[in-house]
């Protein structure tokens, strides 16, 4: 049972935060971590462990730019859209992936592959435009180059 | 390992790690920083472990995975210890060549840093011209340590200041702090010393004290680095800055963006636990003291202290008004003392070296060093530590390198989307809080963003007033309205449809953000305007008046027609 399994995670991360009330951002991105994005029930379930309003997550959980509530693809694939990156054309990276996808920023392809963000400075700034695929660092990337790189993803 | 109980057994702890050591011993010290994974630093790491074994030398040459030196344009950076080797662009195919050359005591010439201006290999790090300007107190030591080791920290006397300062009386340390002259590394500048003194004399019980390594400016990595390449430094600084203050309880907010310094800091955190210097009696002083590492969400706001201490209670991060200081009232509505992650690594060097010996650096209202990351259109873009005062000219020319592809330079941006743009003509002026601010821009965390003559400054407006309208939390009416109105005036003269009163209203509505936002990141946020209006005007009455982009950068086609 997927919501068995998800209310397990939940129970998981609580117990690994001693329920502390303060780490609820901290709270929210291991769930993420774990499930890949939170789903309203993982959120009342949040609510209830900790001993906030729902209402108080719910706002944390958008405010936030890491969290999604939307199921996200395998492959996370974030562009840095920092100052550094933006001076050495890094929205060309951006629009060339954005072509390739047919998706714009924020949205997920519909076979659930990939995902599509921006991000504002990884601090890899001698290296931009940087894309950065799940936990893999990609630097110096060009329109041409990042097409190659997108397709090492399955 | 067992907990140390007492100042002695830290020090037997020292000269049993310091006793294993063989100097003789070569190292061979390779950047593991976030820069340098990106050219892949990781197989150059373990392609250096298989060949130290193949040639059989284990016993004469130690791999050690480092923080980021700084030099990142440069990487993957290698440097041969104790012969000081500097070696650049090293890809797993060199390092046969590499390990082979100290086997025979030799140099490995074809990937030694050559010297664009005299044209000659360089051999040895000091030498290198991005090094030789800089004054490395606080990143320098990223370079001899692997950060995940606390031995290593230990090892270059590591926790001596803690151990030190223990031994002093909470007031003296403060005195110490607020004579050494530290200002905040964040951005403000506020003296750290008072801030201390604040919190430790305000009425209550439980205090907090709180790292920000929110680092939200894009295009600065200081703190990254910091945290990622040394963070028992920033963990030494703050336990004595707990031990001050009356503070047991400590938070340390990262960015989510930053894995490897949230991961590095964790280690850290649980290897200063094992050893008894972060929790309770802390060796055998009976000064009790934990940390809890508290990653951020990705929000540019949350830098900045009162919606950071939100974010931490687990609420929204928004700030509120500071009639009431958070020194006096913050964490949850306890005195809370909040500093940057930089400001934290200074302490241990104030401590163990004195105010007046850390006095001596900088300029009159302005002391110590300040770590800056140096990037755009840059020669050698990387981290670059120097005295307070150093000019411009020195940091973007003789350390930087000076502008590539032949092109010349025309501003620089510091402070990031809070400051401001700084012209040529003021290339000249000494880097310090009172000159950033007099000149229309700001210290801030330590962004500085080259610009060459290829860039358009009515778009870098445009990019910062996007970026922070993307990021205004929205609490506050003329953050969130004002930031959309002038994005769209930017973003019409950019376009082609520009108005002859467009200057003057944006002027308006900067003034207006400026006396009414909430806090001083919306106070802060029309700086990239007001700086490029002041110093590149004709600019913009070129896009409006002629609908033309002089740097050729804004696409003005056919929307200029209407």
């Amino acid at each position: 049972m997927a919501d068995k399994k998800q209310k397990e995670v939940v129970k998981q991360v609580l117990q690994k935060h001693q329920h502390d009330k303060a780490l609820l951002v901290d709270v929210l991105q291991d769930i993420q971590a774990e499930i890949g994005y939170l789903p309203k029930e993982v959120l009342v379930e949040t609510s209830k462990g900790l001993g906030v309003p729902v209402s108080r997550v719910y706002s944390v959980a958008t405010f936030f730019k890491a969290f999604s509530l939307t199921p996200r693809g395998r492959n996370l694939i974030n562009v840095c859209m920092g100052t550094a990156c933006h001076v050495r054309g890094s929205v060309k990276v951006l629009e060339q992936i954005e072509k390739e996808l047919k998706i714009k920023a924020g949205e997920t392809t519909p076979d659930l592959k990939y995902t599509l963000e921006t991000v504002n400075c990884v601090g890899s700034c001698a290296l931009g435009p940087m894309v950065i695929v799940g936990e893999d660092y990609h630097g110096e990337m060009t329109p041409e180059k990042v097409v190659s790189v997108l397709a090492n993803y399955k | 390992m067992a907990k140390l109980k007492s100042f002695g057994d830290l020090e037997t702890l020292k000269k049993s790690i310091t006793g294993k050591r063989d100097p003789k011993k070569s190292v061979i010290a390779i950047c593991n920083g976030t820069g340098c994974q990106a050219y892949g630093c990781k197989s150059v790491t373990a392609a250096f472990q298989d060949e130290v074994k193949k040639q059989n030398l284990a016993d004469k040459v130690d791999v050690m995975p480092i923080g980021c030196p700084g030099f990142c344009e440069r990487g993957t950076l290698v440097m041969v210890r104790p012969q000081g080797i500097f070696y650049q662009r090293v890809r797993p195919k060199d390092v046969p060549e590499v390990v082979a050359a100290i086997g025979k005591n030799s140099v490995v010439d074809r990937l030694l840093f050559t010297d664009r201006q005299t044209g000659a290999k360089v051999t040895h790090e000091s030498d290198v011209p991005f090094y030789k300007k800089q004054r490395r107190l606080i990143i320098g030591n990223n370079g001899l340590i692997d950060s995940t080791s606390i031995d290593d920290y230990l090892a270059i006397g590591g926790y001596n200041a803690l151990a030190k300062a223990l031994k002093m009386k909470p007031e003296q340390i403060i005195d110490e702090v607020k004579k050494s002259g530290l200002r905040g590394r964040g951005g403000a500048g506020f003296p750290t010393g008072s801030k201390w003194e604040t919190t430790r004399n305000a009425h209550d019980e439980v205090k907090y004290i709180i790292a920000n390594a929110d680092e939200g400016d894009p295009g600065a990595f200081m703190d990254r680095a910091l945290v990622e390449g040394n963070p028992h430094s920033v963990l030494e600084g703050m336990i004595i800055g707990a031990y001050a203050i009356g503070s047991h309880q400590g938070y340390m907010y990262i960015r989510n963006e930053y894995p490897l310094a949230v991961k590095n800091m964790r280690t850290a955190i649980q290897m200063a636990e094992e050893y008894g210097l972060l929790g309770k009696n802390i060796l055998g002083t009976g000064f009790d003291f934990t940390l809890k590492i508290q990653r951020g969400g990705g929000a540019f706001i949350c830098g900045e202290s009162t919606a950071l201490m939100a974010s931490l209670e687990g609420k929204v991060g928004e700030p509120r008004a500071k009639y009431v200081h958070t020194s006096e009232q913050g964490l949850w509505g306890k005195p809370t003392n909040l500093n940057n992650v930089e400001t934290w690594a200074n302490v241990p060097i104030i401590i163990n070296n004195g105010a007046a010996w850390y006095s001596q650096i900088g300029t009159k209202g302005s002391k110590g060093t300040k770590i800056f990351s140096l990037v755009g259109n840059i020669t050698n873009t990387g981290l670059v530590e120097v005295p307070m005062g150093t000019t411009l000219k020195e940091i973007v020319f003789d350390i930087g390198g000076g502008i590539p592809k032949g092109r010349k330079f025309k501003a620089v941006q510091t402070g990031g989307p809070s400051g401001g743009v700084i012209p040529e003509s003021m290339l000249d002026m000494p880097v310090d809080y009172d000159e950033l601010t007099k000149a229309g821009s700001m210290m801030g965390s330590g962004g500085m963003i080259v610009m060459d003559d290829k860039t358009c400054m009515v778009d870098m407006a445009r990019y910062y007033t996007e970026f922070l309208e993307g990021e205004s939390c929205g609490k506050c009416l003329p953050c969130r309205e004002g930031l959309r109105h002038m994005k769209a005036i930017l973003t019409g003269i950019t376009e082609g449809r520009g108005k002859k009163e467009d200057i003057a209203l944006l002027e308006e509505i900067c003034a207006t953000i400026g006396d009414a936002a909430l806090c001083q990141l919306g106070a802060s946020a029309p700086n990239p305007v007001i700086s490029t209006i002041r110093h590149f005007r004709a600019e913009y009455e070129a896009h409006i008046n002629e609908h033309k982009c002089p740097a050729g950068v804004c696409k003005i086609g056919a929307a200029a027609v209407k």
